[in-house]
């Protein structure tokens, strides 16, 4: 239907010919902005709906409870997959999960995955590069959450923690948070917080798709094979490295990304660019640094970029 | 009335904070008007997730941004 649209507006009304590079890139643009706006609006209420279920507090709270018997890692890290992060709530969350006597371990495989796969994200994924990739890249950064969380917490790291957030996890009681309200009262404030994010991000992902219809209507295909194939063992490492000074470009990121793998760029490199877009953000590193001594902010960012460098090898070689 | 707008910087604090003044100066309500900034302090209200609303040292709202009629309802209730 969406594909109707685009043909009658670029081919029918303007008079583009299918062939010619202006036409092709309009289409593109056009059949994108639309799909993905769609999705952007169907995910971020999706995402609202489930985390209004689960508050952060509840969270906390069945994760110290102590009744998930060994798997609080995954649990943190699906927890942080349906909560929507911001790089600013992820200190409270930090103190907060450790007053809640939750073990450095744990609270960590919630921050890995938290930014990792947020709804801005999947939405672009799904409309970008299909369900399947979709799939592989929330399960792989759900996994990646929990097993780092889980290495990171045999490693007695709590000492490296800041002394005023270890004194405030100990002297504080953890509380459940304030009252509930039902999820009919919560459905209009859930719908416009949705509507505020794709709003907000909108220019962004706009900019993004206006890049990769260009690319996608003027560039040659395998363009990029010549550079940034499979065959260069150095692809990987280097688009993690060219990935984290751009966070705030996040949602424009991606569509270009899109546009770079249809010309040629392996997928397992895309994946392992946008896994480092969004987790492994300077932003957030700063904002950690006044909870973290540098010594763990290193090695929690140092171990989560290897581990997405691997995972980018690892899809080169099986995708 | 003693009312705080816990918020971390680029947050969609801001907008909060104005819709609370908003209200508060409609309905000429004696109340006070603070953002808190400071981590420590936010910390200590045991906030995990920003923005907040504390109303007379009780946490009303955490991590959204509540509409004009629910502050309205919150405030009028306090």
């Amino acid at each position: 239907m969406i594909e109707a649209l685009a043909d009658w507006l670029i081919y029918g009304l303007a008079g583009f010919s299918e062939t010619t590079h202006w036409g092709d890139a309009l289409h593109f643009f056009v059949y994108e902005t639309v799909k993905i706006g769609l999705l952007l609006v169907v995910v971020t209420h999706l995402m609202g709906a489930i985390n209004a279920y689960f508050p952060v507090e509840r969270v906390r709270a069945l994760i110290s409870s102590g009744k998930l018997r060994g798997s609080e890692h995954l649990a943190a890290s699906l927890f942080g997959a349906v909560t929507p992060f911001c790089s600013c709530s992820s200190i409270p969350l930090f103190i907060g999960f450790l007053q809640g006597g939750i073990p450095l371990g744990v609270t960590l495989s919630f921050l890995i995955t938290s930014p990792l796969v947020n709804e801005v994200a999947l939405a672009l994924f799904i409309g970008l590069f299909g369900w399947k990739v979709t799939l592989i890249y929330a399960v792989s950064g759900i996994l990646l959450g929990t097993v780092l969380g889980w290495g990171l917490g045999k490693l007695r790291l709590g000492r490296f923690v800041k002394e005023w957030v270890l004194e405030m996890a100990q002297s504080q009681e953890a509380s459940e948070g304030p009252e509930r309200r039902s999820f009919r009262e919560q459905w209009p404030s859930i719908s416009r917080e949705a509507m505020e994010i794709v709003s907000g991000i909108a220019p962004y992902v706009g900019a993004g798709l206006a890049v990769g219809a260009a690319i996608h209507g003027f560039v040659p295909t395998g363009f990029f094979e010549t550079y940034l194939s499979g065959s260069n063992p150095l692809g990987v490492p280097m688009s993690v490295a060219l990935a984290v000074p751009m966070y705030a470009g996040a949602s424009s990121v991606l569509p270009i990304v899109q546009a770079l793998v249809a010309k040629g760029v392996p997928l397992g490199t895309a994946i392992a660019f946008m896994m480092a877009v969004v987790g492994l953000s300077l932003p957030e590193a700063l904002m950690l640094k006044k909870v973290m001594q540098t010594r763990l902010l290193a090695i929690f960012f140092g171990s989560v970029g290897v581990s997405i460098v691997a995972l980018g090898y690892l899809f080169n070689w099986v995708l | 009335m003693e009312i705080k707008v816990l918020s971390t910087t680029h947050c969609n604090c801001q907008s909060l904070e104005n819709r609370v003044q908003q209200i508060v100066d409609a309905a000429g309500l004696d109340a006070s008007v603070e953002k808190v900034e400071d981590l420590k302090e936010i910390m200590s209200y045991d906030v995990m997730s920003t923005p907040a609303l504390v109303v007379d040292g009780e946490v009303k709202v955490a991590g959204r941004s509540p509409s004009i009629e629910e502050i309205s309802e919150l405030l009028n209730a306090s």
